[in-house]
């Protein structure tokens, strides 16, 4: 196997990362006293995707390690979502 | 290739002393070929114990009125051999014993990536199978809703729902560390020169498999809990009273259950790929259609859970959408049919047991195919649905299919495994009898499906009587001759041992080793610098 390099991440970056976090998560308590009806799951589900994308990219390293890694998390996270927006189907439709 | 010609021989993994000894030796061993063969005899076991539910359940069948037990027994007699051949027998199928057997010596490796998680998921395996036994016998007796567990009656029922499903749950642990471990050991371990398309067919199809138990069984994990959750903390997912909703159940429990159904199926057409290639003496047709075709399968089978739903009150769209994507998984499907007989085009075929074994495969599986494109599309679901007609559909999947190639990669890789061979005059009327049995016991139930009687009753209207009776003459047949068939095999394990090295004419790295196989398999890692399924020019 490829030697394999560890990266290191800045306090900056790291602390960066926290504060976004932190503000998405204020974000998705504000964002249920506007009524959007069913896209309020819709937009609860939007920002938790982009938060576990930052962890996983950012705190789980997965920006700094080898493609293969990223298409395959990619993949799976694919299936999730298009399972997820079937389901809706039924109910949407119901 | 170093190994069969050299004349001493490394003592074998049956042979092999480590720090323990006799029995400790097998439930603490890291070998991956000992833990195939604990997951193997645990599996048989389980499905003996199946097979005599069944033949309990077919006992009560075989004439209108109570015979031998009443609906409450029989209601549980059904949970508990769906829950037992499912969870406990097909669902580890192929994968955990023959898989875990021929992974790391089908690509050049001494053993999986994780050899003591390895080791971790067989007793994940055994605890769940305990706390679903204890389940059975403890608190107001056996669960009664069926493997499926549907909600709302789950959460209605007096019986100990709540210990089987969390030993299903246990399992799906042993589920997913075993797909872990195997997708792992495939992008890892592969021998040097073993490229992702030199590697043999039933790993491609492990592969797919590793990625739906990964991927899959969590959901069902949760769904599990969730149930757990309704009943003991009553907070009313599935129950419509609190506001929840029965069809969130069903949708979650199929989205694991449907690709579960590839997990069953897959390894066993990849077994059933490696045995027609083999005796069919020739390279396979179409390789890599094969190989994609199964990561199709896998991919695709994610998206068409809901054909199980067609019934529950799901919307007209959410229907449609289902029965379309559940005809697109025929192409893959069919795709592996004709790659098989194109195999065997033109091929100097052998007659030995594996061949008719898989011979026997695809013929019921190909009817078993066939009746799923009726449950496939709306319109005639909506007649046969909740029928014996769906009882023999998933009977002739997943016995007649992965079943069967279950005994076929047994009677396959028996010599390779033990170093000896079995009655091969024996094997053959032990399948004649199961394929006889088999199709007498199931066929009726397709007709009498039609006729329009419900499965999961203990009785049944007067004109269904005829049917069921050959049909439960056939499942005596059937068990008969699964009997002599594993009898043969257990017999042949205290036979003298043979040279047995390469007994079909095999073209994969496993053939060109020992019988049985060192400790490490390989004195040295192989380099591959050739095509799988090459003839030898020997
Ligand atoms: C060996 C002989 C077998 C016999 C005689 C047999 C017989 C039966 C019968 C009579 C039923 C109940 C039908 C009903 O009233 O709804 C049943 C259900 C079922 N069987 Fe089998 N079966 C056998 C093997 C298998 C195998 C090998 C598997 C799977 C690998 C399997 C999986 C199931 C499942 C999942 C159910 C549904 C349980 C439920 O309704 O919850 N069976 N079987
Ligand atoms: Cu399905």
């Amino acid at each position: 196997m490829s030697e394999h390099k560890n990266h290191i991440s800045t306090y900056k970056s790291q602390i960066l990362v926290l504060l976004t976090l932190i503000m998405l998560t204020v974000l998705t308590v504000v964002i249920t006293s506007v009524h959007l009806g069913p896209f309020n799951t819709a937009a609860a589900m939007l920002i938790a995707s982009v938060k576990a994308a930052i962890v996983l990219l950012y705190f789980m390293h997965l920006k700094f390690d080898e493609k293969i890694y990223r298409f395959m998390v990619t993949l799976v996270l694919a299936i999730y979502a298009v399972v997820i927006i079937i389901t809706f189907f039924d109910y949407l439709y119901r | 290739m170093t190994g069969n010609t050299s004349t001493h021989r490394l003592p074998s993994y049956l042979e092999y002393q480590g720090k323990y000894t006799g029995i400790l030796g097998w439930i603490l061993s890291t070998d991956h070929k000992r833990i195939a063969l604990l997951y193997l005899y645990s599996q048989l076991f389980f499905f003996l114990a199946g097979l005599v539910m069944g033949i309990f359940m077919k006992l009560e069948l075989i004439a209108p009125g109570q015979q031998i037990m009443g609906p409450q027994a029989y209601n549980a007699l059904f949970t508990v051999h769906g829950l037992t051949m499912i969870f406990l027998f097909i669902i580890p199928g192929l994968a955990a014993s023959f898989g875990n057997f021929m992974i790391p010596i089908m690509i050049g490796a001494k053993d999986v990536a994780f050899p003591k998680l390895n080791l971790f998921s067989w007793y994940l395996f055994i605890a769940g199978a305990v706390i679903i036994l204890i389940g059975i016998f403890s608190g107001d007796g056996p669960p009664d809703t069926g493997w499926t567990f549907y909600a709302p009656y789950s959460l209605k029922t007096n019986t100990n729902v709540v210990l089987s499903v969390f030993g299903a749950f246990v399992l799906g642990f042993s589920s997913i560390l075993t797909g872990l471990n195997f997708i792992v050991t495939i992008h890892r371990m592969r021998a040097p020169g073993m490229g992702f398309f030199r590697m043999p067919l039933f790993i491609w199809s492990l592969y797919g498999t590793a990625w739906i138990q990964l991927l899959a069984t969590p959901v069902v994990g949760i769904t599990f809990l969730m149930v757990v959750a309704d009943r003991m903390l009553d907070i009313g997912f599935f129950d419509p009273a609190k506001g929840g909703d029965p069809v969130l159940y069903q949708h979650l429990f199929w989205i694991y259950s449907h690709p579960a159904v590839y997990i069953m199926i897959l390894p066993a057409m990849g077994a059933i790929t490696e045995i027609i290639v083999t005796f069919s003496r020739r390279t396979v047709f179409g390789y890599k259609a094969i190989a994609m075709s199964s990561l199709a399968i896998a991919f695709v089978g994610y998206l068409v859970w809901g054909h199980h739903m067609f019934t529950s009150g799901m919307s007209e769209t959410a229907r449609l959408v289902f029965s379309f994507l559940t005809f697109l998984v025929a192409i893959p499907s069919a795709i592996k049919v004709f790659n098989w007989t194109a195999t065997m085009y033109k091929g100097s075929i052998s007659l030995e047991p594996p061949f008719w074994w898989a011979m026997a495969f695809i013929f019921i599986f190909m009817i078993g195919g066939l009746t799923g494109l009726i449950l496939g599309s709306v319109s005639t679901d909506v007649h046969v649905h909740d029928t014996v007609f769906v009882v023999a559909h998933f009977h002739y999947i997943v016995f007649g299919g992965a079943g069967i190639a279950f005994f076929a990669a047994l009677h396959y890789w028996y010599p390779k495994m033990f170093g000896k061979m079995y009655s091969k005059k024996i094997a053959n009327w032990g399948l004649i009898g199961l394929f006889v049995g088999f199709n007498t016991t199931y066929m009726p139930m397709f007709f009498l499906g039609f006729m329009g009687m419900p499965r999961r009753y203990y009785d049944y209207l007067p004109q269904f009587a005829d049917l069921n009776l050959l049909s439960t003459v056939g499942s005596w047949i059937m068990a008969a001759s699964l009997i002599v068939v594993i009898v043969n095999l257990l017999r042949a394990r205290k036979g003298t041992p043979e040279e047995m090295d390469d007994p079909w004419g095999g073209r994969t790295l496993e053939w060109k080793i020992e019988s049985p196989p060192s400790l490490e398999n390989f004195e040295e890692i192989p380099v591959i610098d050739s095509e799988p399924y090459e003839l030898k020019s020997k």
